[in-house]
């Protein structure tokens, strides 16, 4: 009898210390994942997912930086320990054309396909630049336009638009807009930011970014209409109950 | 003490030539650039992110079988008594408790637990597609730390030392840490090490006391065979504290390996 109770005791302390700790490992694992973990992850990282399955967490990225922009987490860091990541304001990407990150990754997880011709900094995407115009003062009337300036896509990452300042009567607001689709993330605009915060910030693209699903559809452009083509037609989830008896239901 | 200095020589050295950031060695104990040519990195971190990704790189692939093929082949479990920055926290941990005479908590933990644990790891990774281990590694924390010169690794650290000081004997690299169940498992049929003459040995006991794997010498005062566990560090300790020259360190012992452990 004592040998099955002493078996029992020790399988039972065996599946819940595997149990424990698996659970505990796993939560500790999924906590920082998703939308909620703000951090601006190096060149080649736009698939997040598939840059932390391959991240060993060497830091040869970080070394590899001629401008000290990466930094690898440490506990008290939004990413995840030991991840490379960055703060714009504190040091922006500047987009080396030959992106030595990349190229010092040992796993692949800062995509190589950027390292291929006709490929360069254009086809990056760390994050996407957002104006908040409450504190940005070019929209106060102010003239400045700083972010526009150091933009190292002048003119198709952020474009400059003019208003009538009816205020003054006499003068233009000079708006900057940015161009999500263009935007490369560098953060050099949320560095060179006059205000005492930032008012041009780098978020990441999945902070910004929406997606419209397939039931809207632009009837002009041929591309959209392929975008659709094969997608199911109910995405509303109509009523399936009959309306006629909804209507005279209480009667 | 000679191995000793030598081990704390080889710790310190690497951490620093990792915190030099010169040709030399570049990156850290992950993944490293050995004169900027020779690619290494950690096996066992190689293969969760295989798992994770079912992609691997050439190049962290040939650091892997690089790294793996000279503690499998030659100096074995080396890495743990040698170069793992953890392994300095837990030594102290264990001087204050041998000094101070704690008993700790029985915490009836498992002798296999760090093969579940490992186990645990590969699969987790798989199933969370993110390398399990790496991204809670308490290695990867303190020897980052260390080498990058940030400060929020002493809590880790603190920790280690708590869990071996006050909890229990040698928890952490006996019981918990997957990465040294790994290199146990690899280091089987390594060519270095310690060869044991049961001739010479009074049975004073005193390697036993101070062997951090103290299993691996069933044989002292009993047979005259190596120490052939893959769990044994090669750190050298029971050389040193051996006074019957009973224990050396040798390599080419073929024959000692492949003896099989006899119960007593």
């Amino acid at each position: 009898m004592m040998q099955r109770r002493a078996f029992l005791q020790t399988a039972l302390k065996g599946a819940l210390l595997c149990g424990s700790g698996g659970a505990f490992l796993a939560a500790m694992l999924k906590a920082k994942h998703g939308k909620d973990s703000y951090a601006l992850r190096p060149p080649g990282a736009e698939d997040g997912a598939r840059f932390l399955s391959l991240c060993i967490r060497c830091g040869l990225c970080v070394k590899d930086c001629p401008y000290n922009t990466l930094k690898l987490a440490t506990l008290l860091d939004y990413a995840r320990v030991g991840t490379p990541f960055f703060e714009a304001r504190k040091v922006p990407c500047y987009l080396c054309p030959d992106i030595p990150c990349i190229k010092a990754c040992p796993t692949d997880a800062l995509d190589k396909k950027h390292l291929e011709k006709n490929q360069g900094v254009d086809s990056l995407k760390m994050g996407v630049a957002v104006v908040d115009p409450i504190s940005c003062v070019a929209f106060w009337g102010i003239r400045c336009d700083v972010c526009y300036r150091v933009c190292p896509l002048i003119d198709r990452a952020i474009k400059l638009e003019t208003k009538h300042n009816e205020r003054t009567g006499k003068h233009a607001y000079m708006l900057p807009v940015v161009q999500n689709d263009v935007c490369v993330g560098c953060g050099l605009c949320e560095r060179a930011c006059i205000t005492k915060e930032p008012a041009i910030r780098v978020l990441p693209v999945a902070f910004v970014s929406g997606e419209v699903g397939n039931h809207y559809v632009k009837g002009w452009d041929a591309k959209d209409q392929e975008r659709v083509k094969n997608a199911k037609p109910n995405t509303l989830n109509p009523r399936t109950d009959n309306p006629l008896d909804y209507l005279n239901k209480g009667l | 003490m000679r191995y000793l200095v030598l081990r704390r020589l080889a710790q310190c050295g690497v951490l620093a030539l990792f915190a030099a950031n010169t040709f030399v060695l570049k990156g850290n104990l992950s993944a490293s650039k050995l004169f900027n040519t020779i690619p290494l990195s950690d096996p066992f971190a190689a293969l969760q992110v295989f798992l994770a990704g079912m992609h691997i790189e050439i190049t962290a692939l040939l650091g892997a079988v690089l790294v793996a093929c000279v503690y499998g082949l030659f100096l074995g479990r080396a890495f743990c008594a040698w170069v793992c920055p953890v392994n300095m926290i837990v030594d102290f941990a264990a001087w204050v408790r041998r000094k101070l005479g704690f008993k700790g908590v029985h915490l009836g933990l498992p002798r296999n637990l760090r093969y579940i644990l490992l186990v645990l790891s590969l699969i987790l990774s798989f199933v969370l597609a993110t390398p399990a281990f790496e991204s809670v590694s308490f290695i990867g924390v303190v020897q980052r730390g260390i080498i990058l010169g940030t400060a929020s690794w002493l809590i880790v650290a603190l920790l280690l030392f708590c869990v071996d000081a006050f909890l229990g004997d040698k928890i952490i690299c006996s019981k918990l840490c997957p990465l040294g169940a790994f290199y146990a498992l690899v280091s089987r049929y390594a060519l270095l090490k310690v060869k044991h003459d049961a001739m010479r040995c009074t049975k004073c006991d005193l390697c036993f006391e101070i062997c951090p794997e103290r299993q691996v010498l069933w044989m002292v005062g009993l047979k005259s065979v190596s120490v052939n566990s893959g769990e044994c560090t090669r750190c050298g300790r029971c050389i040193e504290v051996c006074a019957d020259d009973a224990l050396e360190f040798s390599i080419l012992d073929l024959k000692g390996s492949f003896k099989k452990k006899v119960l007593h």
